[in-house]
């Protein structure tokens, strides 16, 4: 019905995949904060994966995009 | 103990993101939804992997992510049993054997199923009944959502509730079911990526799956049970008093496993509604298949990080608590909440926050876009204006109906919400009825389904004897310990099940069985009006044979179904 999905649903990702990635890299020596997730900075890690999915559904809808035109 | 989290400018900045991608999925969608049909139905154009995963998001609200965690730290991987046995044969049999009667029959609604395969009375019993039903369902979520909000973030309960709505009813009115179903894929994606992060610290925590389990040895042991029972599943079934759900293995099985499980799966409108979107009948059929794959593996993210809990819990200096009911005696459903204080910094813990209110919302949603349905089709165009014969404005003024139907809908859940707030026990009582409902419905549809005798006198007939029957069962049973009248034993107690399961699980078994007898003794003894014309299409044997040789072999409904069936006899195995 009217929009394709895999467009938003990356959008979202690939831009709070970016955040994450970038708020764990700027907070990546700050040690109290990830005192909690035992020492993992769980923030850069989620943000990576969040960026490659956002990446791969946008991906997936581009080609769906490309292959309706033709 | 404390359950308030302070969240920094990073989790605010994640949910609004969220919400600002959820409100702009109806804003886009909002153009299309020029017919009713459109903005009822979603045009019965999704792919069946957008079905699919919007099927077992309607199920995994944030209720039940807060239960099953819970369930998780109380009974161990037993917990499992609501997924294996619990979902996944009703999901396959619903996929194979059901799908192609309710998307065939062109029904817009399992009320509509009804009418075409019974009559008008057995239509409007179901139509009512879950109308109210789901309405009360979607008041009782928002309250949990606001008293979470006030009591997790300290935000205003009127304010929260006021919002949720709000939202909601944005993104509803917008685009109507095809916005419902977007956001569902939606909130399952976040829903993972959210919950993921615990479990992967959790286990770390704890030194992996081993280490957990020789931590949890101890703890178990002194509970009276054997030292792995909470990371088994069917090993201590033999008898109630070994595994902590205090049900024996053929009471999981009849119970949990058929009657429960087949009652919500294959009739519950909001489930159904689902896959009844999909873009052909081979999309319809693959709808539940597609949901069975991921909901296999949900236990792995809801219910281990409970266990985990459960260990954190008794270990000292994890500085891991929960709040307490009465001294010694935790209230399980803050689980998932302290799991998430405990190990998310900033950042991730604004996701999992989100996440949590995702699902509460789109489990509103999922309720109003159901509601509203049923409410313009089955209620609204049978008893208050019928079709007139002239489409366009016929298509207008049922748009129209839908729209309203949806703001009533938020509205009178907004009351619902409130009377939820004076009455603590509404929930218990929602889910008791539902329970009594669903049972005798699934008998019903399923000798409609299966035996062109059925007679609509005979549906009627069983679906009230069976809710009679349910009623009275649980007026004359109580579970052990019972506090209130709401939990049974009104009428006198006869009986007391050791754990409240067994009894949930007893009542569904007296309602199914005492539907089907009843169903099936009047059929027998009154006339079927129905030609085997008009039951073309709505019974097993007046049906041709669904044909799937232009599908390719992989993506064919037998073969997903045997492959999902495959995997969930390895995790059966796998975790015995």
């Amino acid at each position: 019905m009217g929009i394709d999905i895999k467009f938003p649903i990356g959008l979202m990702f690939t831009l709070l995949g970016a955040l994450l990635t970038f708020y764990g890299l700027f907070t990546n020596a700050d040690a109290a904060l990830y005192s909690r997730s035992l020492g993992v900075n769980i923030n850069l890690w989620s943000g990576l994966g969040m960026l490659l999915f956002g990446l791969i559904m946008l991906v997936f809808a581009f080609r769906t995009h490309q292959s309706k035109k033709r | 103990m404390e359950t308030g989290f302070t969240l920094s400018w990073i989790d605010y900045l994640i949910m609004i993101i969220y919400f600002v991608f959820v409100l702009g999925i109806g804003w886009a969608l909002k153009r299309y939804m020029k017919t009713a049909n459109a903005f009822l139905e979603a045009g019965r154009a999704m792919p069946a992997w957008v079905a699919g995963l919007a099927f077992i998001s309607t199920n995994l609200g944030a209720l039940e992510v807060m239960g099953m965690t819970g369930s998780g730290a109380k009974y161990g991987m037993l917990t499992t049993h609501f997924y294996w046995v619990g979902a996944i044969p009703a999901m396959v049999f619903l996929a194979l054997f059901m799908m192609p009667f309710y998307y065939g029959s062109k029904a817009r609604s399992v009320p509509e199923y009804l009418k075409l395969r019974f009559d008008e009375k057995t239509r409007g019993l179901n139509a009512i009944l879950f109308a109210v039903m789901t309405i009360l369902a979607s008041g009782i979520s928002m309250y949990a959502l606001a008293i979470l909000m006030e009591k997790v973030l300290g935000w205003n309960f009127h304010l929260s509730l006021v919002l949720s709505a709000a939202i909601v009813l944005g993104y509803t009115y917008l685009g109507g079911l095809s916005s419902a179903i977007y956001n569902e894929v939606l909130q399952f994606f976040i829903i993972v990526i959210g919950l993921l992060p615990i479990v992967i610290l959790s286990l770390q925590d704890l030194g992996g799956w081993s280490g957990m389990k020789e931590q949890l040895a101890p703890i178990v042991t002194e509970k009276g049970f054997a030292p792995d029972t909470w990371t088994t599943t069917w090993k201590y079934t033999g008898s109630a008093e070994a595994n902590p759900l205090g049900v024996e293995w053929y009471g999981i099985f009849a119970g949990l496993g058929f009657v429960l499980s087949f009652g919500y799966w294959c009739t519950n409108f909001l489930i159904v509604q689902r896959a009844m979107s999909a873009k052909s009948s081979t999309a319809a059929r693959n709808t539940p298949l597609i949901g069975a794959i991921p909901k296999m593996f949900i236990p792995f993210l809801i219910i281990v990080p409970g266990i985990a809990a459960l260990v954190l819990l008794n270990k000292e200096g994890s500085g891991f608590t929960l709040p307490e009911i009465s001294p010694g005696h935790y209230n399980y459903d803050y689980t998932i909440i302290a799991l998430l204080k405990q190990y998310l910094p900033a950042g991730v813990l604004g996701l999992g926050i989100t996440a949590l209110l995702a699902s509460f919302m789109s489990g509103m949603a999922g309720n109003v876009s159901a509601f509203n349905t049923v409410w313009t089709y089955d209620i609204y165009q049978s008893y208050i204006r019928p079709v007139t014969g002239n489409k366009e404005t016929d298509d207008k003024h049922y748009l129209f109906v839908g729209r309203m139907a949806t703001i009533f809908g938020v509205v009178v859940s907004i009351a619902a919400a409130y009377l939820a707030s004076l009455f603590g026990n509404i929930m218990d009582f929602l889910q008791t009825i539902f329970s009594m409902i669903n049972a005798p419905l699934f008998a019903v549809i399923f000798l409609g389904m299966f035996w062109k005798r059925t007679t609509g006198h005979a549906a009627f007939t069983g679906l009230l004897a069976g809710f009679f029957i349910a009623l009275l069962h649980h007026g004359l049973t109580v579970p052990e310990g019972a506090a209130t009248l709401v939990k049974g034993g009104w009428i006198a107690n006869v009986y007391t099940y050791p754990v409240e399961m067994a009894q949930n699980f007893w009542t569904a078994i007296f309602a199914w069985t005492t539907a089907t007898l009843v169903t099936v003794v009047i059929s027998l003894i009154t006339k079927q009006l129905k030609t085997d014309d008009d039951l073309k299409g709505l019974v097993y044997s007046l049906t041709p044979k669904l044909k799937e040789k232009h599908v390719a072999w992989y993506l064919r409904s037998s073969t997903l179904a045997a492959f999902v069936l495959a995997i969930a006899t390895v995790l059966t195995i796998l975790f015995w």
